[in-house]
């Protein structure tokens, strides 16, 4: 069996969603997903850690911080 | 209002235009004290490292080349204003550690030697559906805390790519580091923070 083992796979993810596998690998590693439903979740687990990532909610400035700077955008003249 | 397109965004920097740099703090500024944060020690540093950020790129704005986009312009602001601060108060940067190094995900969940099929998971990973983010408040604060303890390097990369959005390119010119090396240090940063929302799914009980 050529199949790639799942504990390979693992470590090929985030090469592949970058497209950065050359061309067999990558072809390995989406046959692989194609037959097995463990990798097809772990896949799906990594996206959406990355796409939570994302969500995360920006701290906010200081206030007078951001005062504090607008007077000194407001001085550049 | 969102920001707009580098060129018209530069434009109004230039004419002094009050609302798009009171929009540019508010947008950007969050990202930027994250970004700091993996760099100094304190929050309270990382906050006077964002507000000197913001003082050079008033200075700078005029002579600015547009050479690169002006968020990585500024960001690179604040990786250099960051850098010197962290050499200032003795944070040592390590150019690998151990932990960039060895599988990603727990050698137990594959089936070993002896067993039917070796190298595969031994139970598959859960299917995780939309609802499971649906506490999105208790999510964030998981998702804080794994951020929190990940090696300087692996955080730095993971919160400019994941958190910012940042590109690979980007980042690696930020960071000064390698396509390779960037490539691992998010992958082992992204499968710990993984492992932390896998392990606070089978807490919260599915």
């Amino acid at each position: 069996m050529t199949d790639l083992h799942c504990a390979e796979f693992v470590e090929m993810v985030t090469a592949f969603l970058d497209g950065a596998l050359d061309p067999a690998a990558e072809r390995r590693f989406v046959d692989h997903l194609a037959l097995c439903d463990g990798c097809d979740a772990y896949l799906h687990q990594i996206r959406a850690t990355v796409q939570t990532l994302g969500d995360l909610p920006p701290g906010d400035l200081p206030p007078e911080t951001r005062a504090t700077l607008l007077e000194a955008f407001r001085k550049l003249g | 209002m969102v920001v707009p397109p580098d060129a018209e965004l530069v434009a109004r920097l230039r004419a002094r235009d009050e609302a798009t740099f009171a929009l540019l703090l508010d947008e950007w500024s969050g990202g930027m004290t994250r970004l700091a944060r993996t760099f100094v020690s304190t929050d309270a540093s990382a906050a006077e490292v964002v507000q000197e950020t913001w003082l050079a790129v008033i200075q700078g704005i005029d002579r600015f080349e547009q050479r690169s986009s002006v968020k990585t312009w500024v960001y690179r602001i604040l990786t250099n204003i960051a850098k010197r601060r962290s050499v200032r108060e003795h944070r040592i940067t390590p150019m690998t550690s151990l932990t960039d190094a060895g599988p990603t995900v727990a050698p137990d969940r594959f089936q070993q030697q002896g067993e039917p099929y070796p190298g595969h998971w031994r139970e598959f990973p859960e299917a995780w559906q939309p609802e499971k983010f649906a506490m999105a408040a208790e999510i964030h604060t998981e998702l804080a805390a794994a951020l929190a303890e990940l090696p300087e390097r692996q955080r730095a990369v993971i919160t400019l790519r994941d958190v910012e959005g940042c590109t690979a390119t980007e980042v690696c010119e930020l960071l000064e580091i390698s396509a390779a090396n960037q490539r691992v240090l998010l992958h082992r940063a992204r499968a710990f923070v993984r492992g932390k929302l896998e392990e606070y799914f089978r807490r919260a009980g599915s």
